[in-house]
């Protein structure tokens, strides 16, 4: 680590702050983002690059994939240090399951959109949840397909608008509905216009050792962000709806925050650190998950867009502890390891004779 | 060419006596337990030292509909289909009428009593057997009835070829290993028909089995069985699959090694990991995935589901990701006939995907040829950082084939070009796509090497030496030109074909994969009638270059392939539009397994055209 040199004498350049691994946040940053001015992606890109830095994650520790449209190209704009992996349309969690199998001792993260997660991809999302793999999944939500020039997806709310006037007339899927529905062991939803709130699910959501899914509502400010779009800048902060103040403890410090009882929420994550759910209006338990489902359709009906941790399951067995793998990753296993002794294959020989 | 008779004493035939030498057809209901039986039947011959090989010819279906079995018993070690059939067992009345007519002349028909196949031809030795009678005798048990009834036609068969009963009990404890009672049951019926029929039957048929030591030390296994065990010894970490017929034994054979022989000794814990996956685009999403992430991978398939893996199967030659594709090949296109064998998806594996792609397709041509080419395909994989693919049949995959025991891999594994942290470190860094060594083969990191230059992006856009998106022309034309440098790397290093050239000989054949057992004897069938031939089985593709030779120094070259539009020709002429003239196509479509006399008729009937 380098010490600044602090006598009044010669006062030295200002060194860039440095998290506990002795990385500047610009360690954690990637090439520069080649997406519209103002794209919500590129929030939310900003506090995943916070979120591993404050949580001094190693670099090559990471994974980051990605499937493909506009949110999908972001993995290159975070994480330079970090493998990275952009696949095909709606199939990332495919690929990010055969990365885990291989190693599972890394934190696998996931980028897509919802064109990418709730159409073409639907299949393998639910299945990812289903298996309840470990990744850090992120669909960055601005219910239409901006990479291909604004067609609706599937997560466009019934009425909304495009630009040209047409309107949707289908149910939008919730993804965070489905993903309770399905199983999944953390969901939450954010706005990027909130990085308070984004950060604080981002880090818990690394914490977690299952399928972490986080519907963030990006706006797409070239083809939704228009008057009449219901995921509009605009439109979304009118329409949020936290449901409680987030607040991320690591686990190597105390909860030092005082708060009244019945106040606040702790819920304990699988890494030992503290998620603070502190209440705003109505209490709202989310280890309860008919509740949640509840409160998820009282939402839709009332216009409301409900953000925070909406459903978290601490207990539930993540897709290596069904396998019972050894605790060494597959891709790490030396040949002798891999390659059973010539005794094997001359006992099955002898019993196919 | 070395088929089992060079190396052997012919049996001695007399009065007019079929020693050793003829087909057995059962023709039963799916689903009525009569596989087992048949394989007891079949395993008791090659237990007497004698050459044979059994075909399960089923229909898409799970009870029912009819099926048949053929076992061919041939002192030469001919082991392909034929149409020929020696002995019918006619079980199933819904076709019997129909499998009697079929009959040549002077063969035998074994049959329940009640079907009165005797009043529908009388030019057939007839046996007729009270089967429902000796099934009752055999056991108060209804249920059991049918099942044992397979059994006894087996005893029944033992006593007319005169098979030893006790390689037919050896047989039926093997089958039924460790259910002491089901053997009990099975040796007892099966004792049951042959007591009957030396009661009941006069034999006035030639047929009969003697020994001979041609099977000692060789094994029984279907393709996908071998195929399974080459992927366990070649250190598969990573199976995902999706079921389909007729490749789901395949993983499902490897899931039971790797349970008895993958298991870490103090812990317990696999050194793998298996999922079925919700479909085959998901397969091999994950395949590639663990192929990126450094384990070995694979996953198996047929043809509709190597439709569905064309994106990610352009993503991984693209992106160069090792991984192992098998497809166990059926009837196309569409559903097709789902349960039947073909060699249709030769081009469709190679240039799987779109744009230009190309991908090392290797074509085993025995169970041997499956095991150690599964073996191989993984090191061919990490050595090309691609997937390589893996084409085997129904025929070959599902069927049971004789063969020597395999041997065990003496070479250690090839996991190709993977710079470890310290590589790096020395490097000060690396680009991931740059061809260092002339062999159109870069470097690739692993994720998670602790190494702060470690770190590349994959992606299927284009991209620069690097690794960094690029849509310049130069960066795509140089790294096209140099994947295509690649392709002439696996020419180089992938099974060469095996040639057999004959001195004299004006004709040439090349065949690929299961073919090879019927090419093998039509080759006897054409010295026979004049016609010496030259052999080249192809095993890989893309197509080696020795074939350039092989055509040259023949008038004409017969390219024999079960698929209708004569793939492999196209291929050949694809890479080498110069041997065009001399290529004559021999395409078998039928579903079934392609026979030698079909071989044979088609290259003299072309030949006689010729003349
Ligand atoms: C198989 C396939 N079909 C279609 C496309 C074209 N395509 C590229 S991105 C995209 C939609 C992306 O939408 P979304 O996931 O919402 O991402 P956004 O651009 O909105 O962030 C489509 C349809 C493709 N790349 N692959
Ligand atoms: S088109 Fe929309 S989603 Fe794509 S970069 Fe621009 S603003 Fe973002
Ligand atoms: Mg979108």
């Amino acid at each position: 680590m380098v010490t600044a040199d602090t006598s009044p004498a010669a006062p030295a350049p200002k060194a860039p702050q440095t998290n506990k691994l002795g990385l500047t946040l610009a360690d954690y940053k990637g090439s520069p983002s080649t997406l519209c001015d103002g794209c919500g992606h590129d929030a939310i890109t900003s506090q995943l690059i916070k979120a591993f830095w404050e949580l001094n994650v190693e670099p090559h520790q990471v994974a980051k994939l990605s499937g493909i449209g506009c949110s999908s190209k972001t993995p290159a704009y975070f994480l330079s240090r970090s493998h990275g992996f952009n696949s095909v349309h709606g199939r990332m969690p495919s690929v990010a399951t055969g990365a885990y199998l291989a190693n599972h001792k890394m934190i696998y993260v996931g980028v897509s959109g919802d064109g990418d997660t709730a159409s073409i991809g639907l299949g393998q999302f639910c299945h990812m949840i289903r298996r309840n793999i470990p990744i850090v999944y992120v669909c960055e939500d601005n219910g239409v397909y901006g990479l291909t020039k604004g067609q609706f997806s599937a997560t466009a709310d019934q009425g909304s608008k495009l630009k040209d006037g047409t309107a949707n007339h289908l149910n939008a899927i919730d993804l965070c509905g489905l993903a309770i529905e399905l199983g999944c062991s953390f969901v939450g939803r954010s706005f990027a216009g909130d990085p308070k709130q984004l950060v604080a699910l981002l880090k818990a959501a690394i914490s977690h050792r299952g399928t972490a899914i986080l519907d963030v509502i990006s706006p797409c400010v070239t083809f939704n962000n228009h008057e009449g779009s219901s995921k509009s800048y605009k439109k979304v902060k009118e329409t949020d709806t936290p449901l409680h103040e987030l607040g991320y403890v690591p686990f190597y410090e105390q909860i030092t925050v005082d708060y009244q009882e019945g106040e606040v929420r702790t819920v304990e994550l699988h890494d030992g650190s503290h998620l603070q759910l502190k209440k705003l209006g109505q209490d709202y338990d989310p280890t309860d998950r008919n509740a949640a489902e509840r409160a998820i359709s009282q939402a839709h009906k009332e216009g409301h867009l409900l953000t925070g941790l909406l459903y978290i399951n601490e207990e539930s067995q993540n897709f290596g502890q069904v396998l019972d793998m050894v605790d060494t990753p597959l891709s790490r296993l030396k040949s002798d390891e891999l390659r059973p002794p010539k005794a094997a294959l001359d006992e099955i020989m002898a019993a196919l004779m | 060419m070395n088929t089992l008779a060079a190396n052997s004493k012919e049996t001695i035939e007399s009065k007019g006596q079929k020693i050793n030498e003829f087909s057995i057809h059962v023709a039963t209901v799916n689903g009525s337990g009569s596989q087992s039986s048949n394989t007891v039947l079949m395993r008791s011959i090659f237990q007497m030292g004698i050459p044979v090989s059994g075909k399960n010819l089923f229909p898409s279906n799970i009870m029912g509909l009819p099926t048949w079995f053929t076992i061919r018993v041939n002192k030469n070690g001919y082991v392909a289909r034929t149409e020929h059939v020696d002995i019918l067992v006619a079980m199933n009345p819904q076709t019997a009428v129909e499998d009697v007519k079929s009959l040549p002349k002077g063969a035998v028909c074994i049959s329940p009593v009640e079907l009165n196949l005797d009043k529908v031809r009388q030019d057939v030795i007839h046996y007729l057997v009270p089967f429902s009678q000796l099934a009752v005798e055999a056991t108060e048990n209804i249920k059991l009835r049918k099942l044992l009834t397979n059994i006894i036609y087996v005893g029944v068969v033992a006593h007319i070829l005169e098979i030893d009963q006790a390689e037919i009990d050896k047989a039926i404890a093997q089958q039924f290993e460790g259910k002491e009672k089901a053997i009990t049951l099975n040796v007892n019926a099966a004792m049951q028909g042959r007591k009957w029929a030396q009661e009941n039957i006069k034999k006035i048929d030639p047929f009969k089995v003697e020994r001979l030591d041609k099977t000692k030390g060789k094994i029984i296994i279907d393709g996908n069985g071998a195929a399974a065990l080459g992927c366990m010894f070649a250190g598969v970490s990573v199976v995902t699959w999706y079921p389909i017929t007729p490749s789901s034994s395949l993983c499902e054979q490897l899931i039971d090694y790797l349970e008895q022989y993958r298991k870490d000794k103090k812990t317990e814990k696999a050194t793998y990991a298996v999922v079925q996956a919700e479909d085959e685009l998901a397969a091999v999403g994950m395949a590639l995935g663990a192929g990126w992430a450094g384990a070995r991978s694979m996953t198996s398939t047929s043809g509709p589901g190597i439709s569905l893996m064309a994106e990610f199967a352009g993503f991984g030659y693209f992106t160069e990701i090792p991984t192992v594709i098998f497809d166990v090949q059926r009837v196309g296109p569409s559903t097709g006939l789902p349960t039947r064998t073909s060699q249709a998806d030769l081009m469709a594996t190679y240039l799987l995907s779109h744009g230009d792609t190309k991908h090392p397709v290797l074509l085993p041509g025995s169970v041997g040829e499956c095991f150690d080419f599964a073996l191989e395909a993984f090191n061919l994989a990490e050595r090309l950082q691609q997937p390589v693919f893996v084409l085997t049949d129904l025929d070959l995959g599902m069927n049971n084939w004789m063969s020597d025991p395999f041997t065990y891999p003496t070479t250690p594994m090839d996991r190709g070009k993977v710079l470890s942290k310290e590589e790096l470190e020395k490097l000060g860094g690396f680009s991931r796509y740059k061809d260092v060594d002339g062999d159109g083969i870069p470097y690739r990191t692993i994720p998670g090497t602790e190494h702060p230059k470690a770190a590349y992006f994959t992606r299927g856009s284009g991209h620069n030496e690097d690794a960094l998106y690029s849509e310049r022309s130069s960066d795509y034309v140089n790294l096209m030109d140099r994947l295509n440098k690649k392709t002439e790397t696996a020419r180089k290093i992938m099974p060469k074909p095996v040639i057999d050239k004959v001195s004299g000989a004006k004709v040439g054949i090349i065949a690929f994969g299961s073919s090879d057992f019927a090419v093998l004897e039509s080759r006897d069938q054409l010295k026979d009638a004049k016609t010496p031939t030259s052999y080249l089985r192809l095993r890989s593709l893309p197509i080696s270059q020795e074939i350039v030779d092989f055509v040259n120094s023949h008038d004409r070259v017969f390219v024999v392939e079960q698929n209708r539009d004569a793939q492999l020709q196209k291929l050949i002429i694809m890479d080498y539009p110069e041997l065009a003239p001399k290529l004559v196509p021999v395409t078998h479509y039928t579903g079934m397994p392609i026979d030698a006399q079909f071989i044979t008729d088609s290259i003299l009937k072309k030949e006689q055209e010729k003349k």
